[in-house]
């Protein structure tokens, strides 16, 4: 594909960087409007309660406090299980129920503290083993986990048996499941094994901590809601505020050009943005919310911690014959988890076991409330099982990353429940190229090797995940300037995508990058309906979407030119900022004038007609740009056939210090087939980035909890302990496979998510290659861990309990 | 739902009724008091405490910039919501993510935890105070940019701080020296290696100048 291209594959930085590194890039706390509020929320102090009185009265007599607002004030939601921004049923500790605003933010404090609030405490859990128990809590008044029956969901209470728990031990008991799949026959791939393993994993639940807050401001001005927020998508947030509002969406205006982070944790915006928009109304003034890093930890999400029982058998060759997925599932008290879902198809994509069977439950618990956090289920159950894979190839004598290529998927591999296929997978070509990079064969002889007090270990780990969707649409206009404004309506997130996936639609047009604009950030644009900016579906749905704009506007300048200059439309191409004719270049238009033809003739040439496929977002963005210029606007209607997937493989070689249990990573190498390279630099900075989100799985991220009285200790970043740049190797390398994927039009697949399970299976696997294949079964594998096995003293801890 | 009583405005009837079983959680804790700011708003209906000028001269990028501020105000909020200075960012608010970064006399300080009245007389420079009035980078900006540093960037501000602290003090450093240097920012993207991949060319055109034509 070299050479193909002028703008796919090149380093070049997103247009707004400038802004974001001198200070000038608005995030939403960074907006003001005249007289503008503070709100703070009285957050619940107990893990499960009912509130039965509220009284404001004096804190609203105090000067400066201006409005509280109740759930009473939010509007009726259908859906009675449904997470709002305020509750009077606040299921876990820290969850918001009421909100107060006032002229700043300590007189907004002191009201709340005025504030009479009776509640009637209930029961509650944090261990969703706790509450399988037989007579054990239940999160929810009306159950602990979701089902679906008929289409609809329900709450039903799962108890298991005691003798399951009693029979159990230190494993994990099994009792009734709410979702089960199987390929083939577990029992006869089982029989087939030459060596199996039954083992009883923890992963723990971790917040996700991005770095911007979840603040917002709101105000109101002729009827119409300005809201600045932080979020992932931008076009894919505007409904989910009109509905936590109670307005149109024609009555929003939604600004969000920066995202500080997200890593799944904003993908639709967040709960709490209807609690300035409502003060606002309220009290008829502009609210800033500003969101504490404690709140971070409360309501910006986490991912779902597992309890599994993994049963796995290989033949004497390595092959893995069966795998027997059993998943009990934190799911917080709110929202039907997919995680575990995810895990089971990732499980089967993975390693492709000849037979499988998976089985879930998913268990509401009063801890804060769950989401997809980058690589959701593929991150856990890669994380769970890469260490057992170790331990077979050891016991069978196998190489560990010829027992990665044994069990690689590949172009004709079927996965999952539906037994889906690929639309590529190069997986052993990014296996054997991290190997030579990493020079697997020198360093894995280095394995359990002793150099004074440290000791070092050498891992792999092969994490695929989702890498891309399709069916978005394209909105561009050439205009009468000579510049392409490309309209984006997918969020800024710091993946660079807003700006690299805009690149397709660039090189339809031969447009060089100084002619492009980009816009986006905000409902008032006019954006196109676009993908979720999650699950690492934007670089492949939006290099097609914008693709296939790019595709409508050359027509329409083909059309021109033949129109104006004679013969046939496809007599023209576009190039240099012409439509010409290929016969005779001389016979040409420059894109200014061409913008300027389809202005005066209208119709479809300036978006005053529009095709009837697309999004009705598309239809009032485009319409409202009509007349503006040529406009090239079209849905994504490509050919797909397959599920679309990304790779990325580890590789880490760490060093344990015998007399202080620390482990520190001092290599790491992670290869990728992620379709043709897009933007290189920023492909190596996600590949790293989300690698380095895996070490703090594998290493120091984790809630510990109180059972006694279901508080986390765990509220700021000193405690939650994502990785700092001192717990990150300075030698590091990545590279790709670089082979583009047949149905993208560029090529691209998505890359977002894969890393972080790279990341965090090679640091485990590596760490328990260090002390001889020592089976930790739980992540974060912290320093007291790491300490009890070399001492050879019990775990520090009781398998498999959550949140320590 | 409506057995629940709620009042939500200034003037509750007379009599409480309904007084429910339970525990009683008047005043339930926020979980925040540190990350309040008090505003012009309610500031002079509050007796002051202690013997701080309020009406106080700070200055900023070069600038004298007189400003209003309460004794317990921190330096992160004066510059934020007083003097429009909304670059630096507060990611934590307690001194451990590093957003609020920026220089007092040259070193780097959290602005979250500094108070704004102990920093009269003293130089501070913030991400607005590096770049020249014509718009010129600042050399650790622009190796940033010919870098394509930071992901989502909302730490970017308070890591440029610290780089051009590093830079200034130690023009040549080693990798491992720049690591340590920065390592009280957090980026939550983790992109530490490309992070370290500028500050080593900041250094560089720091000793160098920056080339004529950047990328």
């Amino acid at each position: 594909m070299a050479g193909k291209w002028k703008l796919i594959g090149e380093d070049i930085a997103p247009p707004d960087l400038v802004a974001k590194i001198t200070g000038k890039a608005k995030y939403a706390e960074d907006f003001r409007a005249e007289g503008m509020l503070f709100a703070k929320v009285l957050a619940s102090p107990m893990p499960h309660a009912r509130v039965t009185r509220i009284d404001a009265s004096a804190a609203l007599r105090m000067p400066g406090v201006e409005g509280v607002i109740t759930a009473e004030d939010l509007p009726p939601s259908d859906n009675p299980y449904a997470e709002r921004a305020l509750t009077m049923e606040p299921l876990y500790e820290g969850e918001a129920i009421l909100a107060v605003a006032a002229v700043d933010e300590t007189t907004a404090a002191d009201a709340i503290e005025r504030i009479e609030i009776d509640f009637e405490p209930l029961p509650f859990v944090v261990d969703p083993l706790d509450s399988l128990r037989p007579g054990g809590p239940d999160a929810r008044v009306d159950g602990n986990s979701f089902v679906r029956e008929e289409g609809e969901t329900h709450l039903r209470s799962i108890k298991w048996s005691a003798e399951a728990f009693e029979n159990a031990g230190d494993g994990l008991a099994m009792g009734e499941v709410n979702a089960e799949w199987k390929v083939g026959d577990i029992e006869e791939g089982f029989s087939d094994a030459d060596f199996v393993l039954d083992e009883t994993i923890v992963h723990q639940s971790l917040t996700h901590h991005p770095l911007e807050p979840r603040s917002c401001m709101a105000y109101w001005q002729n009827g119409k809601l300005y809201l600045h927020a932080s979020t992932q998508s931008a076009m894919r947030t505007a409904g989910a505020v009109a509905r936590g509002v109670g307005i149109d969406t024609d009555d929003l205006v939604f600004v969000a050009e920066y995202c500080g982070g997200g890593f799944g944790s904003k993908i639709s915006g967040t709960v709490n943005m209807p609690i300035p928009a409502l003060l606002a109304r309220k009290t008829g003034k502009p609210v800033m919310y500003r969101v504490t890093r404690a709140e971070e930890n409360y309501f910006g999400r986490a991912r779902p911690g597992f309890q599994a029982r993994v049963k796995m058998g290989w033949r004497a060759d390595g092959r893995l014959t069966a795998l027997d997925l059993f998943i009990v599932q934190d799911n917080g008290p709110y929202g039907r988890q997919s995680d575990m879902f995810t895990a089971g198809t990732i499980g089967s994509l993975a390693y492709t076991p000849l037979t499988m069977r998976f089985r879930g439950v998913s268990v509401l618990t009063n801890t804060p409330p769950r989401s997809a956090q980058r690589g959701p289920g593929g991150v856990q159950v890669v994380a769970m099982l890469e260490p057992l894979m170790d331990r077979a190839a050891r016991q069978l004598g196998i190489d560990r990353v010829a027992m990665r290529r044994i069990n690689a998927a590949d172009r004709n591999t079927k996965f999952g429940s539906g037994q889906a296929a690929l639309t590529s997978a190069f997986v052993r070509e990014a296996i054997d190229l991290g190997a030579e990079l990493f020079d697997w064969e020198a360093k894995s002889r280095m394995s359990g090797q002793r150099n004074g007090t440290k000791v070092t270990g050498v891992g792999v780990a092969v994490s695929p995940f989702v890498g891309g969707s399709i069916g978005f649409d394209g909105l561009v206009i050439l205009k009468e300037d000579g510049k392409l404004y490309i309209h984006q309506g997918i969020g800024n997130l710091g993946t660079h995508s807003v700006a690299d996936t805009a690149r397709a639609a660039a090189e339809v047009l031969d447009m060089p990058w100084e002619q492009v604009e980009i816009v986006w950030g905000s409902t008032a644009r006019n954006l196109p309906y676009s993908a979720v900016q999650a699950g690492s579906q934007t670089t492949h749905a939006h290099t097609r979407a914008n693709y296939a704009a790019g595709l409508d506007a050359k027509r329409k300048l083909q059309e021109l030119a033949a129109r104006d200059l004679g013969g046939s439309p496809d007599d023209y191409d576009v190039g240099g900022g012409r439509v010409y004719n290929r016969g005779n270049r001389s016979r040409s238009m420059t894109l200014a004038a061409a913008a300027r033809r389809a202005v005066v003739l209208g119709g479809r040439y300036d978006g005053h007609e529009l095709p009837e496929d697309i999004n009705d977002a598309t239809v009032k963005s485009a319409t409202a740009l009509a007349g503006q210029g040529l406009m090239g606007v079209a849905k994504d209607t490509f050919p797909r056939e397959g599920s679309t997937f990304t790779w990325v493989i580890g590789f880490a070689r760490v060093e344990i210090d015998v007399e202080t249990g620390h482990a520190e990573i001092v290599e790491y190498v992670a290869t990728t087939d992620c379709g043709t390279m897009l933007h290189p630099r920023s492909l190596g900075a996600q590949i790293y980035g989300g690698s380095i989100q895996g070490f703090g799985v594998a290493m120091s991220q984790k809630w510990v909890y109180d059972p006694q009285w279901g508080v986390p200790f765990t509220k700021g970043f000193h405690m939650a302990k994502p990785p700092t740049m001192l717990d990150v190797p300075l030698d590091v390398q990545w590279a790709a496979v670089n082979e583009p994927d047949p149905y993208n039009p560029v090529g691209c697949k998505g890359i977002g998510e894969p890393p972080v399970g790279a990341g965090a299976g090679a640091v485990a696997c590596a760490i328990q290659d260090a002390l001889g294949a020592a089976a930790f079964n739980r992540t974060p594998i912290t320093t007291e861990m790491i300490m009890a096995e070399l001492e050879d003293i019990p775990a520090p801890f009781r398998q498999p309990t959550a949140h320590l | 739902m409506s057995e629940v009583e709620i009042i939500t405005d200034a003037d509750p009837p007379v009599s409480r009724r309904n007084f429910i079983k339970g525990v009683i959680a008047s005043g339930a804790a926020v979980s925040s008091a540190a990350y309040l700011f008090r505003g012009a708003g309610t500031a002079t209906a509050q007796g002051t405490a202690g013997a701080v000028e309020r009406l106080i001269t700070l200055t900023v990028n070069g600038q004298q910039r007189r400003v209003d501020i309460l004794p317990q105000e921190t330096l992160a909020m004066t510059l934020r919501y007083k003097l429009g200075l909304t670059g630096t960012k507060l990611g934590c608010d307690r001194s451990e993510c590093g957003a609020c970064t920026l220089l007092i006399d040259g070193v780097p300080h959290y602005s979250c935890s500094i108070l704004t009245h102990s920093v009269r007389g003293r130089e501070v420079v913030s991400i607005e105070g590096l770049a020249s009035s014509s718009g010129e980078l600042h050399p650790v900006q622009q190796a940033v940019v010919d870098g394509g540093g930071f992901q989502c960037a909302f730490c970017a501000p308070g890591f440029i701080m610290s780089m051009v602290a590093l830079v200034e003090r130690n023009p040549d450093p080693t990798r491992e020296e720049a690591a340590h240097a920065l390592s009280g920012n957090l980026c939550r993207c983790c992109d530490y290696h490309k992070i370290l991949d500028c500050t080593m060319e900041a250094a560089r055109y720091t000793r160098e100048g920056v080339p004529a034509v950047a990328n």
